[in-house]
């Protein structure tokens, strides 16, 4: 029996899909039997950072009124043999599903797949509770904004209620601004929100070519994000790995100027 | 023995034994007056026990009260604590019978309950307030933990918060200015005591926002170090022996 985990923020654009895509290639690198479930009815995206568009035949909605079976539905990845994905349907919208339904597919969906990654659409209405219907735990995303983080304080208490025990990834840092005082620390978002933090990701240009490309950031290791993912991943799996260091990779020069305590 | 409490039962029934009935009956007493009848009634017994008899004696035992001129009835309850229903039903039971014309019912339940109304009614809450969430109270209130933006706080009496304080509290919403809120962390959004808003930074500017408090002074927030508050709220503490 594996484990479900919806990754969800409330707010939307702060990186719920990519995370998704992202978490669910890094578990499947290190060798776990891995199926994405993207929730986002009418919205979907996963399929697309994923590069896996073309390949859809059946949706979660057509699994869910039963024109088909949940295996004919499923989406195999191109680059990974044990990493799947079950798309959301494009033309419906999200009331076409209904939690219960959606907590059957999942159960289903766990019995043959260590992870269930569960992609959340943005909100807190009933693309959402569709979404948490099924998981066992959450992984709440934010950003260093007030607005991301109000956000996903108010998923968190939504989230305690359901009994879904929660952890935070901050996304999208930018160490210079924080060092400036010009965005969120990271230690403020962790005392306001109060729960584990599982990793921080820095803010990379090459996430955004890498989505443009459908081939998840996490397959290119000389990217700071991909790192970060990586290590996300090795936490799920309980491996007690150091947050990374945010410092942007320091010259030789910046280096020697430091030595002698100028830098 | 078992035979007459079958029989006791049995009595019980209105249509059977008159002559037990009221030996059993005896929670009214009804005392004529100046200015019409007063209904005693006992405030031990069962409230329908008493609405049975009250209906029984009316239209059984005591119907020569009926067949008079209009009469004004006063109810006394003793100390029973009654609704505004039951004492509707009580009217209407009477009121059923033509003549008599109910002035009021009155019961006047003990000091005692008002007395513990007034003592402070704290309640220690554990618990992190997160935004879209809100908790109200009717006293005052420890919250061990935050509350955070968005988050929101009601009572009606002081707020104290064992945390940080960022989300909007509201003090006294019952009406009261002598209540206020303290906290280890003063950085709300907004701050309510009574009818009186108050939003920081713009109103109050605080220095560590560490150990304050908020309290009303000639109807405007004002911001103080907790230290201060016994200057204006000092419980003296009798010291013995010292």
């Amino acid at each position: 029996m594996g484990e479900a985990i919806v990754v969800t923020s409330g707010k939307g654009g702060v990186g719920k899909t990519t995370t998704s895509a992202n978490l669910g290639t890094a578990l499947a690198l290190l060798g776990k039997k891995v199926c994405m479930v993207d929730t986002d009815i009418g919205l979907r995206n996963l399929d697309v950072v994923m590069g896996l568009e073309n390949r859809i035949i059946y949706d979660l909605v057509d699994v869910a009124e039963g024109r088909c079976r949940l295996n004919q539905a499923l989406v195999k990845d191109k680059r990974f043999d044990e990493l799947y994905m079950l798309p959301a349907a494009q033309t419906k919208d999200k009331d076409s599903v209904t939690p219960e339904q959606v907590r059957n597919m999942i159960l289903e969906l766990k019995k043959d797949h260590d992870y269930v990654i569960i992609d959340c659409p943005a909100g807190i209405e009933h693309g959402f509770r569709n979404a948490i219907a099924g998981a066992d735990r959450a992984i709440v995303i934010t950003t260093p904004e007030n607005a991301a983080v109000r956000d996903a304080d108010r998923v968190i208490g939504l989230l305690e209620q359901e009994k879904i025990p929660s952890k935070l990834i901050i996304n999208r840092i930018r160490q210079n601004m924080m060092k400036t005082g010009e965005m969120l620390d990271i230690d403020e978002i962790c005392q306001v929100l109060a729960v584990d933090l599982v990793g921080i990701v820095p803010d990379d240009e090459k996430v955004i070519s890498a989505a443009n490309n459908g081939e998840p950031t996490v397959m290119n290791p000389a990217s700071r994000a991909a790192i970060a993912y990586r290590n996300i991943a090795r936490r799920i799996l309980g491996d007690m790995v150091p947050l990374m260091l945010l410092d942007e990779k320091a010259g030789a020069f910046k280096r020697f100027r430091k030595f002698l305590g100028i830098g | 023995m078992v035979g007459l409490q079958e029989f006791a039962r049995q009595s019980k029934n209105p249509l059977g034994w008159g002559g037990t009935n009221v030996t059993e009956r005896q929670h009214i007493i009804i005392k004529g007056v100046k200015e019409g009848l007063v209904f005693l009634l006992d405030d031990k017994c069962e409230f329908a026990a008493l609405l049975d008899e009250l209906q029984y004696k009316l239209e059984k035992t005591h119907q020569q009260l009926l067949t008079g001129p209009l009469v004004h009835v006063h109810v006394k309850l003793g100390a029973r604590q009654v609704t505004d229903d039951d004492k509707d039903r009580i009217k209407n039971v009477i009121r059923a019978q033509g003549n008599l014309m109910v002035q009021s019912v009155e019961s006047d339940p003990p000091k005692i309950d008002s007395q513990q109304d007034q003592q402070p009614n704290l309640q220690v809450l554990t618990s992190i307030i997160r935004s879209g969430q809100t908790y109200e109270h009717d006293g005052d209130l420890l919250l061990i933990g935050d509350l955070n933006p968005g988050g929101t706080l009601l009572c009606t009496g002081d707020i104290y918060v064992l945390g940080a304080l960022r989300g909007t509290a509201h003090a006294g919403i019952g009406g009261r200015t002598d209540v206020i809120i303290a906290t280890s962390l003063m950085k709300p959004t907004q701050l309510r005591i009574a009818d009186v808003i108050s939003r920081p930074p713009e109103e109050w500017m605080t220095g560590d926002a560490a150990m304050e408090f908020a309290f009303l002074s000639e109807g405007r927030m004002q911001i103080d170090k907790l230290a201060q508050l016994f200057r204006i709220r000092h419980n003296p503490i009798m010291f013995k022996g010292v």
